[in-house]
């Protein structure tokens, strides 16, 4: 008798195993094995909704259903009491997953995949359109795959949000027997996790699109640049590379092609500063990571002197959707020059953080508040950090502004990689203002001035001025510093610091004076 | 961590297999670093010549390239070696409150190990965990919604001498 066992899906991301996913499918398994249960565990990615992690989804006729939180405490009993067998009735019960409002409300074109297949399984990745933008582009020329991205609108999604096409176009166009494609996954802004999503849990589509982007280029040589902070996302994306080497989608004559490319990820070291595409290629060639000079741009003169796309994670993963449906297709999500769609993170006090990926348009607050749902303390929200730590502080008079890169560079802020942090009441935004110079001090790659000393001076400034040191004198030697930092650093990590640092100035000047400083401010445990 | 001896001529003969293996990829350095820390879970002064010699770089180069990442160290850590994220969104649950607690309960700062030897303390700026912040690594182990309680009863699990957390 070998009836067929149904399926029970069970994140392996870090975050779903960070609340004890990993526990809870161990006890499950022992459940199996012990009573013979017609059960098959199956380690999909998170589909991001965090807050129901650990989450379990069971396939039923009607489609998979979910169950969340199932916490280690709490999964004895669920097997015990054979919940599964009547999901439904169950108290965490939250139906067909597809249907919960916070899914079911996105528009996931990059995420389609993602929580949904196993990672690391190649015919569940191609039985989900996997491979199929591949396809399509091997039978095109270089410049067609190159313009298709071009007229896609889409624009790098590391933060900066330059042309991908554009950048293609340079390196398809400089002449060069050696080209390389980097994939620059160095996500190192707090609040941002959609890059490591991708890699736990849809490493293929990185993948894809990287072989992609060297078909368009003439490359055949690529690298993914991980943080070491990603152990998970390393482990799989090694799983992933060696797969598709197995099964001819990378090494020579790629899906029985002429073209070749091979690929290998390389381990960062712990610095920030390596997100930034010129230090990373530094990195990778086995130095410093200090920041280069433009020109030469990398895709004239990138990693070992040579043309080199540098695209982030979510540009790469978004590549393969576009060859499939078309160009057309991806322009017709977002608004204005935003075309296509941007995974956001809710992070920070936030109560349901999670990953929403929406077209361009949307406002702030709809995403604060239809998803985000107010803060996790339940107090009043009062700043949110949105773009990473460069990013700024905005106050609630800003969260109507469009989520949109131009019309958050009109209100001084950036929208980044689409990270939103959220504090509430008890912050003291000169503490937020003081750890953003902080931290460029101790990212600083050191070679400008301004960003290396300036940030160590700007920390002593805040210092001053809260201690009522001459606060009128020191606000103005700060706003000097700013200004020298954002107009002298060769990078945006000089050049961007005093983003968050003047946004908190101005819009919680109140933080900043001794009177109502900190002490009149509402305290966490109140 | 490998279970390599601690003799330094165990550790020459190590780095010298390391190199030979990985030095013609293109930009060893930081693989050969990587695989060196993996073994001894540092990276001993000591070496920096015989890496320097295999790869035709000066030692100066070698050393600026340990001393530039902060994940590379120079001498062992402790036992365990626990990671707190001080970014922002670990910061807006509590995370500075969190710092301060897990630096009195083991008796030691930031980058340093406490005195039984079992815990080396480093702040870390992000673990992409940051839907359930504040956010602590232990090996390659993360942990989500980390407030002081949790902080011990890890602690306490961990320990293999009697510590007597606060």
């Amino acid at each position: 008798m070998t009836a067929a066992l149904t399926k029970i899906y069970i994140p392996r991301d870090t975050t779903a195993c960070s609340l004890g996913a990993d526990r809870v499918a161990a006890v499950i398994q022992r459940h199996i094995e012990k009573n013979h249960l017609p059960l098959e565990i199956v380690r999909n990615g998170s589909r991001g909704l965090y807050w129901l992690e650990p989450m379990l989804e069971l396939e039923t006729e009607q489609g998979r259903v979910a169950c969340g939180p199932i916490t280690p405490d709490q999964v004895d009993e669920f097997m015990a009491a054979a919940s599964w067998r009547n999901i439904d009735k169950h108290p965490l019960y939250l139906g067909l997953t597809e249907d919960i409002d916070y899914l079911k409300r996105q528009q996931r074109l990059t995420f389609a995949r993602v929580g949904v297949i196993a990672p690391t399984c190649l015919e569940d990745y191609c039985q989900h359109g996997g491979f199929a933008g591949l396809r399509t582009a091997l039978a095109m020329k270089p410049q067609a795959i190159v313009s298709c991205i071009t007229d896609s609108g889409l624009r790098g999604r590391g933060g900066a949000a330059f042309p991908t096409g554009i950048k293609w176009q340079t390196v398809l166009d400089t002449a060069s027997a050696q080209k390389y494609i980097v994939c620059n996954a160095d996500e190192g802004d707090s609040g941002t996790y959609s890059d490591r999503m991708i890699m736990e849990s849809d490493p293929f589509s990185l993948l894809e699109g990287m072989i992609i982007a060297a078909l368009a280029v003439g490359a055949d040589r690529g690298y993914i640049y991980l943080r070491e902070e990603y152990p998970l996302a390393e482990e799989v994306l090694n799983r992933a590379i060696e797969v598709a080497y197995a099964n001819g989608y990378l090494g020579g004559a790629i899906a029985g092609s002429k073209f070749s490319f091979d690929l290998e990820l390389r381990l960062g070291a712990g610095a920030y500063i390596c997100g930034e595409e010129t230090s990373m290629l530094e990195s990778l060639e086995g130095k410093r990571g200090e920041v280069r000079s433009k020109p030469p741009l990398p895709a004239i003169s990138g990693l070992f002197g040579q043309p080199t796309v540098v695209n982030n994670v979510i540009s790469l993963a978004t590549v393969p959707i576009i060859l499939a449906r078309g160009a057309e297709h991806y322009q017709r999500y977002g608004a204005g020059r935003c075309r296509g769609t941007l995974p956001f993170q809710l992070a920070g006090n936030i109560k349901y953080a999670g990953l929403v990926e929406l077209a361009f348009g949307y406002s702030l607050r709809d995403l604060l508040e239809d998803f985000g749902g107010g803060t996790r303390s339940g107090r009043p929200m009062r700043a949110v950090q949105v773009g990473g730590p460069l990013g700024a502080y905005l106050p609630e008079s800003q969260w109507d502004t469009a989520l949109d890169y131009e019309a958050f560079i009109e209100i001084d802020a950036v929208l980044g990689h689409g990270g939103v942090v959220a504090f509430d009441d008890t912050v003291d935004m000169s503490e937020q203002a003081r750890f953003s110079m902080e931290f460029c001090a101790i990212e600083s790659c050191g070679k400008c001035t301004p960003c290396r000393i300036g940030s160590v001076r700007g920390v002593e400034l805040i210092d001053k001025i809260c201690a009522g040191k001459a606060p009128a004198q020191n606000s103005i030697l700060l706003e000097d510093l700013c200004y020298t930092m954002a107009n002298a650093s060769l990078c945006a990590m000089g050049g961007m610091t005093p983003i968050p640092v003047r946004s908190a100035l101005e819009h919680f000047a109140e933080d900043f004076e001794v009177a109502t400083g900190p002490a009149s401010r509402p305290s966490p445990q109140a | 961590m490998g279970l390599a001896s601690n003799s330094p001529l165990e550790h020459e003969k190590l780095v010298e297999g390391i190199i030979k293996e990985l030095q013609d990829l293109p930009g060893a350095l930081l693989p050969i670093l990587h695989r060196l820390q993996d073994e001894l879970g540092f990276i001993p002064p000591a070496l920096l010549p015989v890496i320097a010699t295999g790869l035709n770089l000066s030692r100066a180069e070698v050393h600026g390239v340990v001393s530039f990442y902060h994940y590379f160290r120079s001498s062992p850590p402790g036992r365990n070696t626990i990671q707190i994220c001080r970014a922002e969104s670990c910061q807006a649950m509590g995370s500075r409150a969190l710092e301060a607690h897990a630096q009195r309960a083991l008796r030691c700062k930031f980058n340093q190990t406490s005195a039984d030897g079992e815990f080396t303390l480093l702040a870390v700026y992000c673990l992409g965990n940051c839907a359930c912040s504040p956010a602590v690594r232990v090996g390659d182990e993360i942990y989500g919604h980390v407030d002081a309680a949790k902080f011990d009863s890890l602690v306490a699990a961990l320990s293999t001498s009697e510590v007597e957390v606060k």
